[in-house]
């Protein structure tokens, strides 16, 4: 693990999101999830951190990757999992958050994760149970780890954040992993550029310390760092664009953009990809790419967090 | 019914331009003298009142008392005792219950049950079309010859303005006012809270100030078309309070309420997700903040509504998202509107007691308000110094979903009498 790592006391049970964190605590976090990438490369891929804890993943949205990467973590770590998903819940019974939360806590959960589709409710639960809480992603807020992991895997690609210029492309409105990756870019001192149609990017976001733009084009040669958002292409029907072809051709990145790029471009994308729309297959599965390496790094990333939180003293 | 003197107090009484260090004489249920050094009657009480305000009996025109059909967040009984207990002798009682307030029957219910009570005045709101839907017109003469003193659609907006102008037209010849719940229910969509930099950063879904404005604009534009007297509930944005002024200044019948807590409280108290912060139409910016409270002082606003809005304990503990909108004020509003205008340097006693009292009493045109010499007798007491904390737990209102909670404040009725008779009392 990395000296930086050692000499910081990390306080909080909770992360809740990325804009209540310090530059520091976010370093942190980052320089301890390097230390537990090693884990991950040797052939029994298991530290004894967590042993004798019980993580709860609560996912009350359909999610695979996610859960999948923060099962894997808590394992490696040497946790029990315990897993609930919203389909085959209680909830269709009428029973709140809360209840359901506070009846998993009652067998002996040290850690909940919760994925949810309000905004809000990992505040919610952190104010209702005494478990440690992570948000694995909530509406349209934060996703946290999601961020940590990209902003991971541009450290670990150009050595820095600080100064880099970053492209978020997509739906900024209603996405929590730009959310995330704002605040934690901001901090560590990038630059960070959001892109979309005026629809997706609403002049609001003006006032959190980051640029607005609409054409993608006159933005990409300077970029560093160009992070493409999913489409939700059930959000369509309310219309924020009129076809996924004019959206695609707009916004979208391919081998004729990448051409007038820096050289040295990381593409990201959060998965899973439309292809076609977002990334070409061209670009997605080009030299250029991050995205399996953020996959791979979202494992180490969410042992840092769930190794810090349960840790922390309480609350 | 026995004479009660209230003694030594500074009284205030607007519409008769009082304001001074006198007695109140009440004899058999109503105002008999206002003036210094009165005679105490034999066998009569005495209330001292030195230090305190004796104003009329405070009116709050935007109350929802869930009778009939949520028993269980307000009755009539429990939102008129809170009514009291906040210093307010006179209450409207919204019709989005259920079933809704939309006949005959549905409004004698409400004032039978107000009378059963024996609090405050309990007067009803029928709605402006059948079921609230926004497509009939409902019987506005029956309902007025069984009580009811205004109409309004409240929680919802009439969507259709064909409807809404026919209602107005037709409304003309009992000449009661509409009171309009703006929001444009097709660009609010699904919001949450203020469309902002606030709703930005939590990434709910926002609700636009132009929602509200587009339909002010409109129902004051109907107004000015049919003659008929509107009245902007629970205004909320600066531009709402600028159409106000315009449609004042152009002659429209056109009166408007502000709540304490759209006074109090920004778009930021957001940002802890707690639903105690959720309420519609939702908190603004500081900017509207200091357009309502200019609209106070020019006389555009012309009252003080609580939207007092109970909910379940169990409701208000949800995701933000999912939580209903609305939040309780009967014994709230007082201590929160003297820190906002009063201790703020808004406006001068008089101009809000008059914004309590005689104003709604002229909109909803009834015969309160006021301490004139054969009024009914709806006197409250204020102590304008006395210092307390807001302690939801303790209120006579069957709901705790109350943003000041917790809060320390100063002002607070201490002997709300209601028809001659002392229905509360701290002193």
């Amino acid at each position: 693990m990395a000296r930086k790592a050692d000499a910081f006391q990390w306080q909080r049970r909770d992360l809740l999101g990325l804009e209540e964190l310090s530059a520091e605590e976010i370093v942190h976090i980052l320089d301890v999830a390097q230390g537990f990438k090693e884990v991950s490369t040797r052939s029994i891929k298991k530290a004894p951190a967590l042993r004798g804890k019980v993580v709860g993943l609560l996912f009350f949205e359909p999610s695979t990757r996610t859960s999948m990467s923060f099962s894997l973590a808590a394992q490696r770590l040497s946790a029990d999992v315990l897993e609930f998903h919203a389909e085959s819940s209680s909830l269709l019974k009428g029973e709140t958050l809360v209840d359901t939360a506070r009846n998993i806590e009652a067998m002996g959960v040290d850690i909940f994760v919760l994925r949810h589709k309000a905004a809000g409710a990992p505040q919610l639960l952190a104010r209702s149970v005494e478990s440690c809480v992570v948000n694995a992603g909530d509406g349209a807020h934060e996703h946290p780890t999601q961020a940590l992991l990209d902003i991971f895997t541009i450290r670990e690609a150009k050595g820095r954040i600080e100064g880099l210029k970053v492209a978020i492309v997509g739906d900024i409105g209603h996405s929590r992993v730009a959310r995330s990756n704002l605040w934690g870019l901001i901090k560590l001192g990038a630059e960070v550029t959001l892109v979309g149609p005026p629809t997706q990017v609403p002049s609001a976001f003006a006032r959190m310390g980051v640029r607005l733009s609409h054409d993608l084009d006159k933005v990409l040669p300077e970029m560093d760092v160009v992070n493409l958002l999913r489409i939700q292409m059930e959000r369509q029907g309310k219309n924020s664009f009129p076809s996924i072809r004019e959206y695609s051709r707009l916004f979208g990145m391919n081998g004729e953009r990448l051409k007038r790029c820096k050289k040295d471009l990381l593409v990201m994308h959060p998965g899973p990809i439309n292809r076609g729309v977002e990334l070409s297959s061209e670009v997605a599965d080009g030299p250029q790419s991050a995205v399996l390496r953020q996959v791979t790094n979202g494992v180490a990333v969410r042992m840092a967090v769930m190794y810090l939180v349960a840790g922390a003293k309480g609350r | 019914m026995g004479a009660i003197l209230i003694r030594g107090g500074r009284v205030i009484d607007p519409a008769n331009g009082v304001d001074g260090i006198m007695d109140v004489l009440i004899e058999d249920g109503h105002i008999s003298r206002v003036g210094e050094a009165l005679k105490l009657p034999k066998g009569g009480e005495l209330v001292e009142a030195e230090g305190r305000l004796v104003v009329p009996g405070l009116i709050d025109m935007h109350v929802h008392l869930r009778e009939p059909g949520s028993e269980q967040e307000e009755t009539i009984l429990s939102g008129s005792r809170a009514a009291v207990a906040g210093g307010f002798t006179t209450i409207c009682a919204m019709p989005n219950t259920d079933p809704c307030t939309d006949n005959e029957g549905a409004v004698a219910f409400i004032v039978n049950q107000g009378k059963a009570a024996g609090q405050a005045n309990v007067l009803p709101v029928g709605s402006i079309t059948v079921g609230r839907k926004g497509e009939q017109m409902a019987e506005f003469g029956q309902m007025i010859r069984a009580g009811a003193v205004a109409f309004s659609d409240d929680g919802d907006t009439v969507r259709n303005s064909g409807v809404m102008r026919l209602c107005m037209s037709y409304g003309l010849m009992f000449d009661k006012p509409f009171i309009s719940h703006a929001d444009d229910k097709d660009l609010s969509g699904a919001g949450v809270m203020h469309a902002g930099s606030v709703s930005a950063r939590l990434g709910l879904a926002g609700i636009p100030s132009t929602a509200e404005e587009i339909i002010v604009s409109r129902d004051i534009m109907l107004a000015r078309m049919t003659g008929s007297k509107i009245h902007i509930a629970h205004t909320s944005t600066a531009g709402a309070v600028e159409l106000i002024r315009q449609g004042k200044r152009n002659g429209v019948r056109v009166s408007a309420e502000v709540t304490p807590h759209h006074l109090a409280l920004t778009d930021e108290a957001v940002a802890t997700f707690d639903p105690s912060f959720k309420m519609a139409p939702p908190l603004r910016t500081a900017d509207d903040v200091a357009a309502l409270k200019e609209g106070l002082r020019d006389g555009s606003i012309d009252c003080i509504a609580s939207d007092h809005a109970p909910h379940e304990q169990e409701e208000k503990e949800l995701e933000f998202a999912l939580a209903p909108f609305g939040v309780i004020g009967l014994e709230s509003t007082l201590p929160i509107v003297i820190r906002e205008l009063i201790l703020a340097d808004v406006l001068s006693w008089p101009e809000l007691v008059a914004k309590m009292t005689i104003n709604p009493a002229r909109i909803l045109d009834i015969d309160r308000g006021t301490l004139s010499t054969g009024a009914i007798g709806d006197v409250t007491v204020i102590d304008p110094e006395l210092s307390w904390t807001i302690d939801a737990s303790e209120f006579a209102s069957k709901s705790r979903n109350c943003p000041f909670n917790g809060q320390t404040v100063r002002g607070r009725a201490v002997m709300t009498m209601v028809g001659g008779d002392i229905k509360y009392r701290l002193i």
